[in-house]
This record gives C-alpha cells, structure tokens and sequence, in this order.
C-alpha cells in the first residue's frame, strides 16, 4: 500500500474540562498545523471524526471545525465508527491524498463527554440495539468487559493481579505524560482495593469518560519533500475492517453473537483480523513493532490485544506483562502514552490520539516516556457495532 | 412493592403475586418489556429466527443480521430458540445501569449477568441471572436455563424478561 506522511500532530490534554468540543478540535488542530509548520489555508481537505454526544456540530465535524479555523474552501467529510472514528477519519484522508483529489488534509477529532456510563439515545427504542441492551439486560459497557476478563481467568488462569498489573504499568507511563488526565502512580493495593464494578474487574482496571481533541496533518509523500520533509513519520497501513461472518465473541453492543450452526467461524477472529489487515497493507508482521498504543478500555482488553496483534501466542499475554517485555524498557513497550487507564475515552478523539503518541515517538520526541530506538508502532483499537480500528506507522 | 417481589422465579406460578387480599387491591398483569423478544405463556423461550434451509439463527429476530454465503435477501423465519445452554462467560453490574434500565429494587441491588452457550444454534446469548445468583454460583460451562421472570414493576403491571437460572442452583 502506497504511504502518505504525517507533518504534524497535537493534542488538547484529556481532562474533565466541560467546555464545548469545538474548542478541544481547534486546539489540537492549530497545534498540529504549527507543528507541521502547513498554512491552514494549504489544507485542501478536512476529515472530521463525529461525536453524537454534543449536537449537531458534533455531526458535522468536519465542517464545524472548518469554520472554527475559517472556512478556506477545503473539501470537507465527516466519519463515524464509534471508538474507531479517529481511525476512519485518517483512512477517508489517505483516500483523498492517494487518489489525488488534494496534497494535505487536517483529521481531527474532540468530545466533550457526560459524567458517568456512556448510555443510549434517549426515548423508547426498541429498534436500537444499543438501547436493548441496557433496558433488557443492564448490559452497560463494563459488563462486556468484565466478561472478556472472567473468560480469561476461566480459560488462560489470568489473575485479578494480572489486571491489576497492567494498571499499575500504564500508571507509571502515565506520569510523564503532560496531556493524559490522570497521572497519578498507582501501586497493587491502590487498584486491588478499587471498588468492583463489573467482576472481575474494578473502578481501577475501566477507563473513565474523558473530554479530550487530537489531530494529524498528512500529505502525500511528494507533498512532504516539496515541503522540506525527507524523513517523516509515515503511515504504512490502515485497518477499518468490519468482523467476518461468524463473529462468536460476545461484542458491544449486541444481546447475541452469530451462529455457527452452519458456517464454521473463521480461523482468524474479529479482533486478529483488524491487526492481521493493517500488517498486510504495511508489509510487516508483529516481530517488526517497536511500540504499540492499545485499546485498554478495561486492564484485561490490554492483554487480550497482546495476543490479538501477535506479539504472543493465545494464553501467553500475562507472561509477556510479567516479564516486563510491555513496560518502558522491555523489548515491546505497550500504552507508553498511559493509555485510556490514564486518558479516559474521549470517543472521536481516541484512535487519533494513539497515533500522535506513536508519531513523537518514532520522532524521539516523547521524552520521558521515550522507547528507544522506536521505528515501527501499531494502534488497535475497536468500536461498537463492529468496527475494527489500527494503524501502523514506521520511519 | 417489596423488593421480594422481583425474585419470583417462575412466571407459571399465577397471576397472583400482588394480591394483598384487599379487595380493592388489583391484580398486576404481566407484560414483556419488550414485545416479541420471548414466549409470554407456555414453556419459556427466547423467539429468534433462522434463516431458511440453513442452520443459521439470530436474536432478537427483529434486528437479525445476516449470512454472507446467502448472497442475498436473507430468507428468515420465526423460531422458538434452546431453553438450555452452557456459561460462556459471566459478571456484575455492581452499580446502577444508566436509563432506559429500570432497577427492581430500590436501593439498586448489583445484578448477575450471564452469556450462555446454545449448542444447536452455536450461538452466545446474554442475559441477567435470576436473583440470587453470584458469580461464585457461575463457572464457564455451568448448565443453565431459561426463566421469564420480573424485571421491574409498577402500580399496574409486572415488567417480563427472560432470565438464566442454574439448573442445579434452584433459587
């Protein structure tokens, strides 16, 4: 697959914040334009990751960031993919470079989240199976992550203190991270007297609901040596893949799984396959990562990836934490930015703000928190409703 | 409206759980929460479809997906699902689910919840447990079954929905 380059990235910092998103977006946008050190009015696409939790202009993403930096005349589109939006976003801007249709584009994302449990529309939905699930069962999100891990313990002998594990890991990472919302260091007890909220998993092992904007600006690799850039970071693959027919794995946002009553499911599951796709397009496979920024929704999603993205074989993911290979300093550091545990789910934001921690560090950029000698990095990431997300990036 | 009144198990045991002998007093009568997901007299079961002539089901049957080896307009009929499966995973909700979920008891009580394993349809199904039902009652592949039992209630109706119960655990 042909590459394109990201010049610039920027974050607003993740918090509680509470003000309007379009404030977050154009922080994290004008901070990536500068970084690239592109005009805004040289951007001839905008690709916007939609939020449905702040209104119409959250719809209209795109758009509605377009206008906060000046309308320029820019072809504009907006995605959503749930979780994965981000990642659809830069997939539309690869599109839009590689056909030709513009030279730069801005992706960009930002929310500003409610307190508490992501919860459905409002209203008497019965269509709607996201809103199913919660009247019928009370299946919030927790409750399917919580089911993952148990299903872990019962099957691979993980441990709470496994889970607890990769908390206090990210914890750790996250202290030297100036734009994560919590970056505190916790240790084993702090998390394994956290309260239980879905069992096995507690307050300390789920991500929170955060505020948050990321955002790139991507080129055509010609774009970037006209522009001075011979080495950038660049992106190599791009997975938006959707589960293939069965999917047997239990998944937000659904009451049931496929049946496998007639088609045997594929050897390779939803999740594998989203990492499978994206080392495919690159060209590359799991022993060539450097890093990896992972979706830790929940502690126990953070090993499960592990073996998802083959950096392990199934049932393996607690040795390779355990050893040490995941921390800053092993051989595979994973979620070195402190991942979602020290984020929190800033949903249209997410996806692009794991690329912008794996572009500082293929820069050699993220200072403290820096792995050495990164050259190749890989998101995973997944939104409900069967999105799969990642992104491989290499210098 | 005691909070007993949500552990009633079976929905075959009469429509008389909330007569007070008060001759006032109305009996509540029993509604699904949501109308077509399950049996509402009878044995208990989930109401799913499949497609024709394949061993392809869904659930629930109105918001079916389909089988890409079809190819084309999923063919699908109405099917009453298995009663009886095995644990595929099991947790907790330990805190209060946000709306549209009505708690049965106030205060919330935390609700078991189980994705079972049917062997003929090959396919996980989600559920709350029964109450009474901790995870310490629950391992992957414990055998259980399928109840309709109260969700929550008001002053006029009893809210219907179904539930996995151990077989060997009655409550």
């Amino acid at each position: 697959m042909e590459e394109i380059a990201i010049l610039g990235v920027g974050m607003h910092p993740w918090g509680k914040w509470g003000r309007n998103f379009v404030e977050y977006g154009t922080a994290a946008a004008n901070e990536a334009l500068r970084d690239a050190g592109v005009d805004w009015n040289d951007v001839g696409f905008v690709s916007g990751a939609i939020t449905v939790r702040c209104g119409y202009p959250g719809y209209v993403a795109g758009s509605t960031f377009a206008r906060a930096l000046g309308f320029n005349g820019a072809q504009v589109a907006s995605s959503y993919a749930a979780c994965a939006s981000g990642a659809t976003a830069l997939s539309v801007a690869r599109g839009q470079i590689l056909s030709g249709a513009t030279d730069v584009a801005l992706v960009v994302g930002a929310d500003t989240t409610p307190k508490g449990f992501l919860a459905p529309n409002e209203g008497d939905r019965p269509d709607d199976m996201d809103w199913l699930r919660f009247k019928l069962v009370g299946a919030t999100n927790p409750v399917y992550f919580g089911l993952q891990a148990r299903r872990r313990m019962d099957l691979y002998g993980a441990t709470s203190e496994d889970f607890v594990r990769v908390k206090v890991k990210n914890s750790r990472h996250s202290v030297h991270n100036p734009r994560a919302r919590f970056t505190k260091e916790y240790d084993i007890d702090d998390v394994a007297n956290s309260p239980v909220v879905s069992d096995p998993l507690r307050l300390l092992d789920i991500c929170a609901t955060s505020d948050g904007g990321a955002a790139m600006v991507v080129s055509s690799m010609d774009y970037a040596r006209a522009h001075g850039v011979s080495d950038p970071v660049r992106v190599a693959g791009i997975s938006t893949v959707t589960p293939t027919f069965p999917d047997t794995v239990i998944d937000l946002p659904y009451l049931a799984t496929d049946s496998a009553g007639e088609t045997a499911p594929p050897d390779r599951g939803f999740k594998a396959s989203i990492g499978d796709r994206v080392y495919a397009e690159a060209g590359l496979g799991p022993s060539d990562v450097d890093v990896a920024e992972v979706y830790d929704l929940s502690s126990a999603l953070e090993l499960d990836w592990y073996e998802q993205l083959g950096f392990c074989e199934v049932g393996e993911a607690e040795k390779l934490l355990r050893d040490g290979v995941t921390t800053i300093g092993g051989r595979l550091p994973v979620n070195p930015s402190g991942g979602l545990g020290a984020f929190g789910e800033a949903v249209p934001a997410q996806a692009i703000a794991q690329v912008c921690e794996l572009t500082w560090q293929l820069r050699g950029q993220a200072q403290a928190r820096q792995v050495e000698g990164a050259r190749v990095g890989i998101t995973a990431n997944q939104g409900l409703f069967g999105h799969g997300s990642s992104v491989l990036v290499r210098r | 409206m005691t909070p007993d009144s949500s552990v009633s198990v079976s929905a075959s045991e009469g429509a008389d759980t909330a007569d007070t002998g008060d001759e006032g007093a109305r009996v509540k009568s029993r509604v699904p929460v949501v109308e077509g997901m399950h049996t509402t007299e009878g044995e208990p079961h989930l109401i799913g479809a499949k497609l024709s002539g394949r061993q392809t089901y869904f659930f629930p049957k109105h918001l079916a997906g389909g089988d890409p080896a079809v190819n084309g307009p999923q063919d699908l009929e109405e099917v009453l699902l298995s009663r009886r499966g095995k644990v595929w995973s099991y947790t907790t909700s330990n805190y209060q689910p946000p709306p549209p979920f009505v708690a049965a008891t106030d205060p919330y009580e935390p609700i078991t919840i189980a994705a079972v394993e049917l062997e003929k349809e090959q396919m996980v199904i989600l559920g709350q447990c029964v109450a009474g039902v901790t995870p310490d009652d629950l391992s992957v592949g414990t055998e259980v079954e399928l109840v309709i039992d109260t969700l929550y209630e008001d002053d006029e109706h009893e809210y219907m929905v179904w539930k996995w119960r151990p077989v060997e655990v009655q409550a």
